[in-house]
């Protein structure tokens, strides 16, 4: 059977990631967290709203899942770092996932500078989680740095598209020995279950649930798919072929007629 | 004197201390982080920092992201 999850020493068995941005309100957030058995959740920093006291999210996610800083809004390193030391600074841990994206029509993460603030964070004692663009070089540079996981994108945050660079997302995996979390684009369950089935790690979906009609209902959804592809790849999946294979014998028919 | 909290300007009676402020403009339980020019203050140290005029202060809090 399956093994857990490792992150920088951390078990989980929970292979699904879960964003907490774009739910309608916060009974959805928790009961999407509820119900699709994560253990590890995202959050993001931002300045307080001095003239909206709103509700604290922390509140609706459970002590025992790990929370997983981001930080977007950074458009270079020294942004995202400053952004990482802020949230330490909260007290809710170490773990931070690496966003520094500046553009904002694709929102594609630098990797460039994601490197640079990996291995600025890593060194000061974060762990790292980076979101990057599956780019084998990067990837090894992020290795180097200290990373705990490397994070490809499968396609555009929010786009739910599903994994739209699937065969670089392969090469990390077969060449990267860190956990793959597949990140951003993943749309529907089928989606992370092809993720899963390839060998990533775990991934990690955030629109898709929040977007949906019933949060709840597709978060359960997603980590049912999560399960199925990672079952399905320890089983070692057999490759497709180009023509017919009967799955029924071939010989002893009923109009055989060769006595 | 005037302080920026959060990028607005804000009129404080002189020598408050930094929790003085988070707790009149920020009274709520919000986990709040704050810097005071570009500096991260510890919340242990919050009584100590007494503001000054012109002092740009940031109060930051988790929000949902992905």
């Amino acid at each position: 059977m399956d093994t857990p999850l490792e992150i920088a020493g951390k078990m989980f068995t929970s292979r699904f990631l879960l964003g907490t941005g774009k739910f309608k309100n916060k009974t959805d957030l928790a009961q999407s967290i509820e119900a699709s058995k994560t253990e590890i959740v995202t959050v993001a920093l931002r300045r307080i709203d001095l003239e909206r006291h709103d509700e604290n999210i922390l509140e609706y996610i459970p002590k025992n899942v790990t929370l997983l800083v981001n930080t977007s809004g950074a458009r270079n390193a020294k942004e995202a770092v400053r952004i990482a030391r802020l949230a330490k600074e909260a007290g809710y841990g170490n773990w931070i996932k690496i966003e520094v994206i500046n553009d904002s029509k694709y929102l594609l993460p630098d990797n460039q500078e994601t490197v640079k603030a990996t291995e600025i964070l890593a060194a000061e004692g974060f762990v790292v989680l980076p979101y990057m663009y599956p780019d084998l070089y990067a990837a090894r540079a992020l290795v180097q740095a200290g990373a705990a996981t490397v994070m490809p994108l499968g396609s555009l945050i929010g786009s739910n598209r599903g994994l739209r660079i699937k065969e670089f997302i392969q090469i990390l995996i077969n060449e990267i020995d860190l956990p793959i979390v597949v990140d951003a684009g993943l749309g529907a369950p089928s989606h992370a279950a092809e993720a899963m089935e390839m060998g990533a790690d775990a991934v990690l979906v955030n629109t898709a649930v929040a977007t949906s009609g019933n949060p709840a209902l597709i978060a359960q959804a997603f980590a049912m798919a999560v399960e199925a592809g990672r079952l399905a790849y320890l089983s070692k999946l057999p490759s497709p072929k180009d023509n017919a294979d009967a799955s029924s014998p071939l010989t002893g028919f009923l109009y055989d007629q060769s006595r | 004197m005037n302080i920026t909290l959060n990028g607005r300007t804000k009129e404080i009676a002189s020598s408050q201390s930094l929790r003085e402020v988070v707790q009149r403009f920020s009274p709520d339980l919000f986990p709040v982080i704050a810097e005071v020019n570009g500096t991260i203050v510890k919340k242990s140290q919050w009584d100590e920092i007494c503001l000054n005029d012109g002092d740009t202060i940031e109060l930051v809090g988790f929000v949902g992201g992905g």
